[in-house]
C-alpha cells in the first residue's frame, strides 16, 4: 500500500468517491418523489391537494415518521437499517448498499416532505381560487399555476439539503461501504496522512459543480418575482 | 328571464352567521352594485355565488336553470361543476395573476386548457389556438393592455394587473361578471382607469355585479343598487331611490358617513 504512487492513490480515492457519487444520485432519486408522498399525507386534510383521503391517522402517521426522522441522527437510523432486520426478524440486509439507501432515502424524504410542504402553504389561497373560477380542475390548478411556484419557493431549501446529502453519504462507511473517507483511513494507517486531506477537494469540487448548478436553475426561474 | 337568481342563501363561520337569508334576481345586461359598511357579507356572497364557499342554504339559478341547491344531496359531477363555474367571471379584489406568466398567457391559459378537451382539438389545433390568441389580444385591446402581452405581472402596475384580471374572466365570456371591491387595493390615482374600463363593460351590456365603496361610480353606471347589512339586503333599487332617498335608517348612516369623509 505505500508503494502506491500519488496517481494511484488519487485514482483510489476517485474509486471510493464513486461509491458517495452512487449514494448520492440514487438517494436523490428516490428520495424526491418519496417525500412528496409523505407530503400528501401530512397535508391529506389540506384542500387545495386531497390526493389522499382526508383521513386524520394518515396525517399522524406522516407527522410522527417525519417527527422520528428529523430528530435522530442520521447515523443511528443507518444502525438500526443495518442491524434491526437481523436481530428481530431475523431477515439480515444481503447488502450493505442497500441498507445504506433503505436509511439515506427515508431520511432525506422526511427532510424533502417538509421543504415542499412549506413551499405548497406558502402559495396564496387567491392562486387556487382564480385557478378554480377560470373552470380549470383541481388538477389543471396544481400542475398549471401552482407546481411552477413551488418549485421556485423550493430551489434555494432543497439545494441547501442536497449539498448536505453530500457531504453525508460519507456516513456510509460506519456500516463498512469503502466510500471516500474509508478509502483514505487506509492510507493514514500506514502513515500517510495527506490522502485523507485531499479528500475535502473532491467534496468541494462536487459541491461547486451543485452551486453552479442550483445557482443557473434559481436565476432561469427569477424572470419574476 | 332573468340571468342570475339566487334564493334565500344563508351562510355561517362557526358561531356566526355571515348572510342571513339573501335574494335577489336580475336580467341580461343589467348593472347592479353592491354596498354596504365592511363586514356586512359582500365578499361572502360573491364567495357563495362563484362556488368558492358552500352556502348553507338557499339555490342559486341561471336563466333559470338551477346551479345550486344547499338541499339537494344529489352528487355533481366533475364536468358539470366546472360549466356551472363558467357561468360566472369573477375579479378579485387582489388580482390573483398567475406570476409565472405573462400578460398574454395569464389570459390564455383558461380558455386553452378548455379547448384541450374539445373533440376536435387534435385536428384543429392550429386553428384553434390562433383563435384563442386573437380573442385575448382583442380583450386585453380593450382594457388597453395591448402594449404589454408579453410582460410579467411583477412589472405592472396594480391598475395594469387588475385590468389583465378583468380582460382574463372576460374572455371566458361568463353570463356575469362579478367584482369584489375591484380598486380597493390600489391607489387612488389608479382607481380610475379601472373604474372607466368598467363604465365601457356597462356601455357594451356586459352584465356585472360590482362590489364598491365608491358610491358616486356606483350611482353612475349601476342600473339598480343594493345596500347590504348585516348579512341581509336592507335595500334594493334604481340609484335614485337607494342613493338620494334611502329609506332604510342603516342606508342613510352608511351614505352620511361617506359623505362626511369628503
Ligand atoms: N372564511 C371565514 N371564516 C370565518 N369568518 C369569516 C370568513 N370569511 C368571512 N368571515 C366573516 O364574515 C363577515 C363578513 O365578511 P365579508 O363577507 O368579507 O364582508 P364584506 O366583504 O362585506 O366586508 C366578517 O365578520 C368576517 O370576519
Ligand atoms: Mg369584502
Amino acid at each position: 500500500m505505500a508503494s502506491m504512487t500519488t496517481w494511484e492513490i488519487v485514482c483510489n480515492l476517485f474509486e471510493g468517491f464513486y461509491q458517495n457519487g452512487l449514494i448520492f444520485i440514487l438517494t436523490l432519486i428516490m428520495a424526491i418523489p418519496l417525500g412528496l408522498v409523505i407530503t400528501f399525507g401530512s397535508m391529506s386534510n389540506f384542500t387545495p391537494i386531497k390526493i389522499l383521503p382526508k383521513f386524520q391517522p394518515i396525517k399522524w402517521v406522516s407527522k410522527t415518521f417525519v417527527w422520528i426522522i428529523r430528530g435522530t441522527p442520521l447515523m443511528l437510523q443507518l444502525f438500526v437499517v443495518m442491524y434491526a432486520p437481523g436481530m428481530l426478524f431475523d431477515i439480515p440486509i444481503k447488502s450493505r448498499m442497500t441498507a445504506v439507501l433503505i436509511a439515506f432515502v427515508i431520511n432525506y424524504a422526511a427532510y424533502f416532505s417538509e421543504i415542499y410542504r412549506g413551499g405548497i402553504e406558502s402559495i396564496a389561497k387567491g392562486q387556487y381560487e382564480a385557478g378554480q373560477v377560470l373552470g380549470m380542475t383541481k388538477s389543471q390548478v396544481f400542475f398549471k399555476v401552482i407546481l411552477f411556484q413551488v418549485i421556485k419557493r423550493i430551489t434555494p431549501p432543497m439545494s441547501n439539503e442536497i449539498i448536505t446529502l453530500v457531504k453525508d453519504t460519507s456516513l456510509a462507511r460506519i456500516v463498512g461501504i469503502a466510500e471516500i473517507i474509508m478509502s483514505a483511513e487506509r492510507f493514514t494507517k500506514s502513515g500517510l496522512i495527506w490522502p485523507l486531506f485531499s479528500t475535502g477537494i473532491y467534496f468541494l469540487l462536487f459541491n461547486g459543480i451543485l452551486t453552479l448548478l442550483f445557482g443557473y436553475i434559481e436565476k432561469k426561474m427569477s424572470y419574476y418575482n | 328571464m332573468s340571468v342570475l337568481k339566487i334564493e334565500n342563501i344563508h351562510k355561517r363561520f362557526g358561531k356566526t352567521e355571515v348572510l342571513k337569508g339573501v335574494t335577489f334576481e336580475m336580467n341580461k345586461g343589467e348593472v347592479v352594485a353592491i354596498l354596504g359598511s365592511s363586514g356586512s357579507g359582500k365578499t361572502t356572497l360573491l364567495r357563495c355565488i362563484n362556488f368558492l364557499e358552500k352556502a348553507d342554504a338557499g339555490k342559486i339559478y341561471v336563466e333559470g336553470v338551477p346551479v345550486f341547491d344547499a338541499q339537494s344531496k344529489a352528487k355533481i359531477s366533475a364536468g358539470q361543476i366546472r360549466k356551472n363555474q363558467l357561468n360566472f367571471g369573477l375579479v378579485f379584489q387582489s388580482f390573483n395573476l398567475f406570476p409565472q406568466y405573462n400578460v398574454l398567457d395569464n389570459v390564455m391559459l383558461a380558455p386553452k386548457l378548455m379547448a384541450k378537451e374539445r373533440k376536435d382539438y387534435k385536428a384543429n389545433k392550429s386553428e384553434i389556438l390562433a383563435e384563442i390568441k386573437k380573442d385575448a389580444i382583442e380583450m386585453l385591446t380593450r382594457v388597453g393592455l395591448e402594449e404589454k402581452l408579453q410582460n410579467y405581472p411583477c412589472e405592472l402596475s396594480g391598475g395594469q394587473q387588475q385590468r389583465v384580471s378583468i380582460a382574463r374572466a372576460l374572455v371566458l365570456k361568463p353570463k356575469v361578471l362579478f367584482f369584489d371591491e375591484p380598486t380597493s387595493a390600489l391607489d387612488p390615482e389608479l382607481t380610475g382607469e379601472i373604474l372607466k374600463v368598467i363604465k365601457n363593460l356597462a356601455m357594451n351590456k356586459t352584465t356585472m355585479i360590482i362590489v364598491t365603496h365608491e358610491i358616486e361610480f356606483a350611482k353612475n353606471v349601476a342600473d339598480r343598487i343594493i345596500f347590504m347589512d348585516d348579512g341581509v339586503i336592507a335595500e334594493d333599487g334604481t340609484p335614485e331611490e337607494v342613493i338620494d332617498n334611502p329609506k332604510n335608517n342603516r342606508t342613510r348612516a352608511f351614505l352620511n358617513k361617506f359623505n362626511e369623509l369628503r
